[in-house]
């Protein structure tokens, strides 16, 4: 790893201003993707700004219609709130299966939003639960955050401070976990909000996507077989070393039938 | 170079370093505590497993100036001033839960961290607990009885270990 020069942040505005300062500099949060990526020397930024100890932003808020997680709160944190899990279960499971726990204990939301890994879990519920994303500059609207592979709508000096969702009436988040990384293969977040339906799909493809075919299917009848014969076009998707990007089309039909099986009981 | 304090094992310890030192190196090279591992570098094995503030954490994929402040437990700080075995080495000891030992200590600090979060964890769910923490020799079998047997005994469900 390169050296860098080292702060910890006072507040927002403090790793804000120390950004701009700074000739390269890049935020950590929990450091679980930028620390393995700087030890690779795929990265060398000149200053590292440290949000670590910035608690107000950690936190999880829940009310019967939003829940708002601050952009500095590990994934553990959210997966273990109560009332994240009586109200959102789908999001609180979704942070549970994110890594291992020890990953857990340091990652973010934040971190794993402005990253925009194509296979990472929280982009489906970004997007799968309307999201919006909050920085320290304005909101951006979860259909409008994801642009590409690790491409988002953040500025340069754009700080993640909260990830706002909608409540659902329902949904589920099913993941086809890799089994040596974790990360999703395909995860696919089914939502139902009264008469419409959201369907998101991470891991597929560069960057999350919704099926606008499975979404009008499913407002229409709300059941597995609703979806049986919707086809996912492989020519946008992913093939990789692990699988191809037909498996990957497959898979995403498998997947959100299992998730709307899941709230259909 | 950067001066950093945190509390390991009890007792506090400074120390200069580069903001680049990872706290795995700052607890082997500069502090000599060599228990814990590094067994891969892409935080995935667990080899490097230690508590931070009471949480299980990869030492590997943390700065020690992270660490300012913060109270660290190693595999070195978990048994007694006369050699008594925590209750988790124990049952490492007594489930044959370990061959070569790379893995171990990373083993054992995940091990105490699952039996505080989750009392009741049956084997599924351990083994799932685990998904972190790789090891090349045992087949996790005996790692899996020796944290549920343990698990039991911190949690007050069952009186020491079966060594006595
Ligand atoms: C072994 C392992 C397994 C994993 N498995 C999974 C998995 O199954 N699913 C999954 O989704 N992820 C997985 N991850 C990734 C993990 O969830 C990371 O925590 C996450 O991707 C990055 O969050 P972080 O807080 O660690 O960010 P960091 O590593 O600190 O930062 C990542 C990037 O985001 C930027 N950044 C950080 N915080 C902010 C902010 N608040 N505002 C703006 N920019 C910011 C940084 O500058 C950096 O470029 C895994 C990681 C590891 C090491
Ligand atoms: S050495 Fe830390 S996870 Fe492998
Ligand atoms: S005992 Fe050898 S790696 Fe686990």
């Amino acid at each position: 790893m390169h050296n860098f020069n080292y702060h910890l942040a006072a507040d927002v505005q403090d790793a804000v201003a120390k950004l701009s300062k700074s000739e390269d500099g890049k935020i950590i949060s929990g450091g679980m993707t930028l620390l393995p990526t700087l030890k690779n020397r795929l990265s060398a930024p000149s200053d590292l700004i440290d949000l670590g100890n910035i608690d107000a932003l950690r936190g999880v808020v829940v009310s019967k219609t939003e829940v708002t997680i601050k952009g500095m709160t590990c994934h553990a944190d959210v997966a273990a709130n109560a009332d994240l899990q009586r109200v959102l279960p789908a999001l609180a499971n979704l942070a549970g299966i994110i890594g291992d726990p020890a990953v857990r204990h340091r990652g973010t939301i934040g971190g794993s939003v402005a990253n925009a890994d194509p296979a990472a879990d929280y982009p489906a519920a970004v997007v799968g639960l309307d999201g919006v994303v909050e920085t320290n500059q304005r909101r951006i609207n979860g259909d409008d955050f994801f642009i590409s592979l690790f491409e988002t709508a953040l500025e340069p000096n754009e700080v993640i401070t909260a990830v706002h969702f909608k409540v659902p009436d329902a949904a589920h988040y099913m993941k086809f976990r890799h089994p040596a990384s974790g990360y999703a293969v395909v995860g696919v977040m089914v939502a139902r909000y009264g008469k419409k339906v959201r369907v998101a799909v991470t891991g597929a493809g560069p960057n999350v996507f919704r099926v606008p075919a499975m979404e009008a299917a499913l407002e229409q009848n709300f059941a597995p077989e609703a979806i049986a014969n919707v086809a996912v076009d492989a020519d946008d998707l992913l093939g990789d070393m692990h699988c191809s990007a037909e498996y990957r089309a497959h898979m995403v039909g498998v997947y959100a039938r299992r998730a709307v099986a899941a709230i259909v009981g | 170079m950067i001066n950093v304090t945190m509390t390991v094992n009890g007792r506090e310890m400074t120390g200069e370093v580069e903001a680049r030192t990872l706290l795995v190196q700052f607890l082997r090279d500069h502090l000599r505590l060599t228990g814990t591992h590094v067994g891969c570098d892409t935080t995935q094995c667990g080899c490097c497993i230690v508590h931070v503030d009471g949480k299980a954490m990869k030492s590997c994929t943390m700065l020690a100036v992270q660490a300012q402040g913060k109270a660290i437990t190693t595999i070195e700080g978990l048994a007694a001033k006369d050699g008594t075995l925590h209750p988790m080495q124990q049952a490492f000891r007594d489930n044959h839960a370990l061959q070569c030992g790379y893995c171990t200590p990373g083993m054992v600090m995940m091990g105490i961290d699952i039996a505080r979060r989750l009392p009741d964890a049956d084997e599924a769910t351990i083994r799932h607990q685990l998904e972190g923490n790789i090891c090349r020799c045992t087949g996790y079998q005996g790692i899996v009885e020796a944290i549920k047997s343990a698990s039991a005994v911190l949690n007050g469900k069952q009186e020491g270990g079966s060594h006595a």
